[in-house]
């Protein structure tokens, strides 16, 4: 039987056994893409499935984020020719993006993660580099 | 205190209480510090103004310069030519040179002063776990580890990736490591001194309109103000022209030469922009078909149209480095140590048997600690306590070591360790928004001990330069190490420090070693060597047993 622990019970109660990294993607150039191979630390915690499922998600949207399209282009222009001001009124693209991000790995964490004793940090917080998965103790074997 | 709350709520609610309102009598070392942003403790070179707004290299003097040049220039066309131009000609002119002027002015100081797209360092977790991931695949425990390189295919060309030392961290491809600001910046292009920053993904596009604009209004005012002198010199001659508009000679002889070098670097930066690559790639060669029949530029789109447009009108990423976020503290890392953090090694056996040379191991401890003092933050980590049992028989209990993932770095976190107790926090001179040069803080040997050290008088030591401790490295030696009484401090010798000394620009680095045997445990070695960013090391050297502490400081400004 899973525990539920709610996020601020875990970050105030439960120690920290290990971290995964997942590191950049680096095949198709700079663009923002994480790997998505299974590490071996959570082959106990969670399924293979759902974790590189996450992760692709999130891969899209961060392709999504840097998509060279007509959106992007326009807004670039506009953003030039009012001097950059624009943005003081409204967010990039980018940053919406960002935004949606946050709110899918906060959900993720809710409903897939956190129930198994793992968290998942928004990569922003982290540069970009990884996708960091803090792995909690298994509470629910000691008790 | 509300009565009724649920314990989990009662225990968040403690501990927020403990780390705000916390007495003197309770926590005699936690000082009440306002909360700091993340700016105030960035780790590079670079200045902040504005609470973290306003971003910019270290050396911003050439910057001014270049404000100056252009503020000048444009002040003199828009007195002295201008109201001529509008009269005789059109007042179209001055309207188009306004608006030049405000396009440079405002590209330029968007150069200078936003993130050209630094790479935050590597926090100590990912730093330890990259290590581990190295050794791995190294298979060696030399004392000079091998390059690190990881080799990634990217649309079909092998690209090398760098580990960056200071940032601990693999380059991602197009990044490089600023020497001048100290930092790791995303598809670095160059540090301009003439903007006064690293130009780089963030900023590429506005330093290109820079000068691509600067270029224009260089060629408008030395075309308008020849202009003017020609058409004064048609009325009164030449050299009455030149007596009655003096300001436009030096317009002239200041553009003439800018005209030059400004218009040729647009070009080349029109060119690296249509073929995609970077001015550092560009002087290295990296894409050029020289270098063999198959090389090409794997980031190109193809044709000049796209690689313009996504250099210009792609989309802008934010900064990665939240400047003026508050420094947090990451809950789950400073769960205490009776929890087990064993992944790091750290085992809870803390045999605090002190040799009978109290002396020496408490004037260690001082010594250690005065040197750090004026270099390092207030907010720092738990000392490391390395202790050695005689009845042990020659193999030592490994140290406790802090959880690496504490608030150690003196650029990490502010949130107030647990209590600790005697040895006192060295601290960072406020004020100084770069990294704390050793050569500005002389190290005193005779420094009082701070309080709460307790213990005998410093013993003194030769050699004393003054080192900012960040890492306190553990290495094996290589085999035993006669007996010493007391410590000393002493370059490193060859094969006794992971990377012995290394002589930096503007930088001073020392070692201070100590022998130490038998060997740690390699996991936990290597992962003390290499993640433990530490303000101050205490140890109890085995004096009275033929049997050593190692511990090297490597200092870095």
């Amino acid at each position: 039987m899973a525990e539920t622990h709610s996020l601020q019970d875990m970050r105030q109660q439960a120690a920290v056994a290990a971290k995964v990294f997942i590191q950049r993607d680096y095949t198709n150039g700079t663009v923002c893409q994480f790997q998505t191979k299974f590490p071996s630390e959570l082959e106990t915690r969670i399924d293979k499935q759902q974790f590189e499922e996450t992760v692709r998600t999130l891969n899209n949207l961060y392709a999504e984020a840097e998509k060279l399209g007509s959106q992007s282009y326009i807004e670039g222009c506009l953003a030039c020719l009012t001097a950059y001001t624009v943005f003081l009124c409204m967010e990039t693209h980018y940053e919406k993006v960002l935004k949606k991000i946050a709110k899918y790995i906060q959900e993720q964490n809710d409903k897939i993660y956190t129930p198994r004793g793992l968290l998942l940090t928004d990569p922003i917080e982290r540069g970009l580099r990884v996708v960091e998965v803090t792995i909690f103790e298994d509470r629910s074997l000691t008790r | 205190m509300h009565l009724g709350v649920s314990e989990s709520m009662r225990e968040c609610e403690y501990s927020q209480i403990s780390t705000r309102s916390s007495t003197p009598m309770e926590t005699p070392y936690k000082k009440r510090t306002p909360k700091k942003k993340k700016w105030e403790s960035f780790p590079g070179r670079n200045k902040f103004y504005c609470d973290g707004r306003i971003m910019m290299a270290k050396q911003t003097g050439v910057f001014y310069l270049t404000l100056v040049l252009i503020l000048v220039t444009c002040g003199l066309f828009f007195t002295f030519d201008c109201p001529f131009l509008a009269q005789h000609l059109t007042p179209v002119i001055p309207v188009i040179g306004g608006v030049l002027f405000m396009f440079v002015l405002g590209t330029l100081l968007r150069t200078s002063f936003s993130d050209p797209g630094v790479l935050p360092r590597a926090t100590a977790d990912e730093a330890a776990d990259l290590e581990r991931q190295i050794d791995v695949a190294n298979g060696s425990t030399g004392y000079r580890p091998p390059p690190r390189t990881k080799e990634v295919v990217i649309n079909g060309q092998t690209v090398k990736l760098k580990y960056c030392f200071t940032c601990k961290i693999f380059r991602p491809p197009r990044a490089s490591h600023c020497s001048l600001c100290d930092n790791c910046v995303e598809r670095f292009d160059h540090h301009c001194p003439w903007v006064g920053n690293c130009v780089g993904r963030r900023n590429y596009r506005f330093f290109y309109m820079f000068i691509l604009s600067l270029s224009f209004l260089t060629i408008f005012i030395f075309a308008f103000v020849i202009t003017h002198i020609i058409l004064r010199s048609h009325r009164s001659g030449f050299l009455n022209a030149l007596k009655d508009s003096p300001a436009s000679v030096l317009e002239v002889v200041v553009c003439f030469f800018s005209v030059w070098s400004i218009v040729g670097l647009s070009g080349f930066h029109t060119y690296l922009i249509s073929s995609n690559q970077t001015t550092n790639e560009d002087i290295k060669g990296s894409w050029s078909s020289k270098r063999g029949k198959d090389n090409y530029n794997p980031y190109s789109h193809g044709n000049i149209f796209t690689n313009c447009c996504a250099a210009l009108c792609g989309p802008l990423p934010p900064s990665l480095i939240d400047r003026r976020g508050f420094i947090q503290s990451d809950a789950p890392q400073l769960a205490p140590p009776t929890n087990g953090i064993t992944m790091y090694g750290a085992t809870q056996s803390q045999q605090s048997h002190m040799c009978d040379q109290d002396q020496c191991i408490q004037s260690t401890k001082f010594v250690l600690q005065a040197a750090a003092t004026p270099l390092l933050q207030q907010q720092s980590s738990e000392p490391v306590i390395l202790t050695a049992s005689p009845e042990n028989g020659g193999s030592l209990p490994w140290p406790h070591l802090p959880h690496p993932g504490w608030p150690s770095a003196p650029h990490s976190h502010s949130a107030s360790p647990p209590h600790r107790q005697s040895t006192p926090k060295p601290q960072l001179p406020r004020g100084h928004r770069h990294a704390a040069n050793p050569r500005t803080q002389p190290h005193t040997q005779s420094q009082p001990p701070p309080p709460g050290a307790g213990g005998p008088p410093p013993l003194s030591y030769p050699g004393g330069n003054a080192l900012a401790t960040r890492y306190a490295s553990l290495r094996q030696p290589p085999g035993s190490q006669s007996h010493r009484a007391g410590w000393f401090l002493q370059p490193s010798q060859p094969g006794l420090t992971t990377r012995g000394l290394r002589q930096r620009t503007g930088k001073a680095q020392l070692s201070l070693t100590m022998g130490y045997l038998p060997p740690p445990p390699p996991h936990v070695l290597k992962t003390c060597i290499r993640t433990t960013k530490l303000s101050c090391a205490t140890f109890v050297p085995a004096c009275s047993h033929p049997q050593f502490i190692f511990l090297s400081l490597l200092s870095r400004t």
